[in-house]
C-alpha cells in the first residue's frame, strides 16, 4: 500500500468517492432493516394492524427467548440443520459423480437425457407420499426429499460445466497422449471449479427447500415443524420467529460457501 | 540430411449425416531432419487435418505417416504440437504449465527432464516468472511458455498450427523471430501450417502449396532466401517480394 501523499489529487478524490459509496450502501441497508422493524412494531403497538395475525418484532423476540429458556430451540435448529447439511452434502457428491459419468460416456448421456429433463421438470413434492411410505415418517424421508430436490440441479449444472471445457485444451492434452482420466483430472475438473462453487450456492437454497418441505410433510421437530405447528394452532408469533431463525441459518450457510469460494479460487 | 518423417499418399474423408467430404487427396511429402516446412493453402482446405494426422490424433482414410520408418498410430513424445492459441491453463503457474507434458507421461518426478524444462525457462527469460500465472504475462511471453511446454519432452518434430494468428501484428513479428530462434537453437524440425504467405516465406526452407478441397499438393517450393537471416530480416531481403507474388498468384489462381 502506498501512502496517501504519493497519490495525485484526482486519485484521492476517486478513492474518497468510492469509500463514500460503500458507506452509503451499508447505511441504507441498515436503515431499511431498522425502519421496517420500527414501523412494524409501531403499527402493532397502536393497533393499526392486528398483532395476533401479524405479530410484532418484540413478540418475535420474546418467543425466541421463550424457546431458548424452554431449552428446545437447539433441538429444532439442530434437527433442521442436520437434515439440510446432510441433504446438501450427499446431493452435491452424488450429483457431481453422476455428472462425471455423463461426461465420460456420450451414449450414456444421450440415453439419460429425456429422463433428466422429466425429473428436472417434475415438482418433487409430488413424490412426498411415496417417500413417506418408503422411508417412514422421520428424518430419513426429509433428508431424501432434500437430496432429490438438490441432486438433479447439480447433475445438470455440473454436466454443462464439464461439457463446456475448452476444446482446444482437450486437443492439446490428447496430442500429448493423455488418457481420458488425465483429461478429467488435469483439465475438466479444475476448469469447472467456478461452476462448482456457483452450483454449491444454488444447492444451499435447494437443500433448505427440501428439508423444510420434508418437515411440512412429516416431522415431530425442526424449524419447518415449528412453522407448520404455529400455523395450525394460530400462533403467528411462533411462525414469524421460526422464519426469522431460518433466515439467519440460510444466510450463515451461504456465507460459509462464499468463504470457501475465496479460499479455493485464487486466480482472477 | 536424413529423412525424419514421410507422409505417404495420405487421404482423409469426413463423414456427416449429410454425406462424405473429401478433405485430403493423396498427400505425399517428406520432411528432413532440421528443416522448416510451411504448408499454405486456401482457407478450409484441410491444412490443420494434416497436422492432426501427423500428431496421431486423426486416423487417415488412406495412406500412412512414418516417423523414422515406423508408422504413427497414436500421439508420441517424439512429436510436439503447438496450437493456434497458447492454451495455457490459467490455474497453473508458468512452471507448472511447462511441466504439464511430463505429468501426462508419468515423468513428473524425472529429475533430468525437470531440469531440462527448468533450463529452457532460464535460457529463454522466463525463470523469474516461473511462479506467475499466465494472466500476468504478455501475449508474446505466453507464446514462449507454450513453446517451452511443447519442447518439454524433447520432441524431434514440432507441429505449428498458425501459432501466431491470435497475436496482434506487432507482437506477431517479434514472437515469430523469437520462436524461430528457439526452434533453430534447439535444432528441431518444424512443420508450420499458416494462411499467411509472408509468414511462410519468412520462416520456411520449403513451402508446400495445397489446392482447395479435396486438397492435393499443387507445388513444392525450395525457398532460396538467406538462411542466416532472422524471419524479420528475410521480409526485407530482395527475393522476398517476388516469392510473395508467385505464391499469391498460385493461391489465387486456385480460387
Amino acid at each position: 500500500m502506498k501512502n496517501n501523499h504519493e497519490f495525485s489529487r484526482e486519485h484521492l478524490l476517486f478513492l474518497k468517492s468510492q469509500r463514500r459509496s460503500t458507506v452509503f450502501v451499508n447505511t441504507m441497508r441498515m436503515t431499511i432493516l431498522i425502519a421496517f422493524l420500527l414501523i412494524w412494531e409501531l403499527l402493532a403497538r397502536y393497533s393499526v394492524i392486528d398483532s395476533f395475525l401479524m405479530s410484532s418484532p418484540t413478540r418475535v423476540a420474546s418467543t425466541i427467548k421463550n424457546l431458548i429458556v424452554a431449552d428446545n430451540l437447539w433441538i429444532h435448529v439442530g434437527t433442521t440443520l442436520f437434515e439440510t447439511v446432510a441433504g446438501f452434502l450427499i446431493a452435491t457428491a452424488l450429483g457431481t459423480a453422476v455428472a462425471v459419468a455423463l461426461w465420460w460416456s456420450e451414449s450414456l448421456r444421450k440415453i439419460c437425457e429425456p429422463y433428466l429433463i422429466v425429473l428436472n421438470s417434475l415438482p418433487k413434492i409430488a413424490l412426498g407420499p411415496i417417500i413417506i411410505v418408503w422411508f417412514g415418517s422421520g428424518i430419513k424421508s426429509i433428508i431424501f426429499m432434500a437430496i432429490i430436490i438438490t441432486v438433479i440441479v447439480t447433475v445438470i449444472t455440473m454436466q454443462n460445466a464439464f461439457l463446456s471445457t475448452d476444446k482446444g485444451k482437450i486437443m492439446l492434452l490428447k496430442s500429448m497422449g493423455a488418457t481420458k482420466l488425465q483429461i478429467l483430472s488435469k483439465l475438466v475438473i479444475p476448469s469447472s471449479l467456478k461452476s462448482f462453487i456457483s452450483c454449491l450456492k444454488i444447492n444451499v437454497g435447494m437443500a433448505w427447500i427440501g428439508s423444510i418441505m420434508g418437515e411440512y410433510l412429516t416431522s415431530r421437530q425442526g424449524i419447518g415443524y415449528l412453522i407448520v405447528y404455529g400455523g395450525q394452532v394460530f400462533k403467528l408469533d411462533l411462525v414469524m420467529a421460526s422464519t426469522f431463525i431460518l433466515c439467519l441459518l440460510a444466510g450463515a450457510m451461504y456465507a460459509l460457501v462464499a468463504l470457501l469460494e475465496k479460499v479455493l479460487i485464487k486466480e482472477k | 540430411m536424413n529423412k525424419l518423417l514421410s507422409i505417404e499418399n495420405v487421404s482423409l474423408s469426413y463423414h456427416t449425416m449429410q454425406g462424405e467430404i473429401e478433405a485430403l487427396k493423396k498427400i505425399d511429402f517428406d520432411v528432413f531432419s532440421g528443416e522448416f516446412i510451411a504448408i499454405i493453402g486456401p482457407s478450409g482446405c484441410g491444412k490443420t487435418s494434416i497436422l492432426s494426422i501427423i500428431a496421431g490424433l486423426l486416423k487417415p482414410s488412406g495412406g500412412k505417416v512414418l516417423l523414422n520408418g515406423e508408422e504413427i498410430l497414436s500421439p508420441t513424445e517424439m512429436i510436439g504440437y503447438m496450437l493456434q492459441k497458447d492454451q495455457l491453463f490459467p490455474w497453473r503457474t508458468v512452471e507448472a504449465n511447462a511441466m504439464l507434458p511430463l505429468e501426462i507421461h508419468g515423468a513428473k518426478k524425472d529429475l533430468e527432464k525437470r531440469k531440462n524444462v527448468q533450463q529452457l525457462l532460464k535460457k529463454y527469460g522466463l525463470w523469474e516468472f516461473r511462479r506467475s500465472y499466465p494472466s500476468e504475462l504478455s501475449g508474446g511471453m505466453r507464446q514462449r511458455v507454450a513453446l517451452i511446454r511443447t519442447l518439454a519432452c524433447s520432441p524431434e518434430i514440432l507441429l505449428l498450427d498458425e501459432p501466431f494468428s491470435a497475436l496482434d501484428y506487432q507482437t506477431r513479428l517479434a514472437v515469430c523471430d523469437d520462436v524461430y530462434a528457439i526452434i533453430k537453437n534447439e535444432k528441431k524440425t518444424a512443420v508450420l501450417v499458416t494462411h499467411d504467405i509472408s509468414e511462410a516465406i519468412a520462416l520456411a526452407d520449403r513451402i508446400i502449396v495445397l489446392t482447395k478441397r479435396p486438397s492435393k499438393i499443387l507445388n513444392l517450393h525450395e525457398i532460396d532466401t538467406d538462411k542466416a537471416l532472422t524471419p524479420l530480416q528475410r521480409r526485407e531481403s530482395k527475393g522476398f517480394s517476388s516469392w510473395f507474388e508467385r505464391l499469391w498468384r498460385e493461391l489465387n489462381y486456385e480460387k
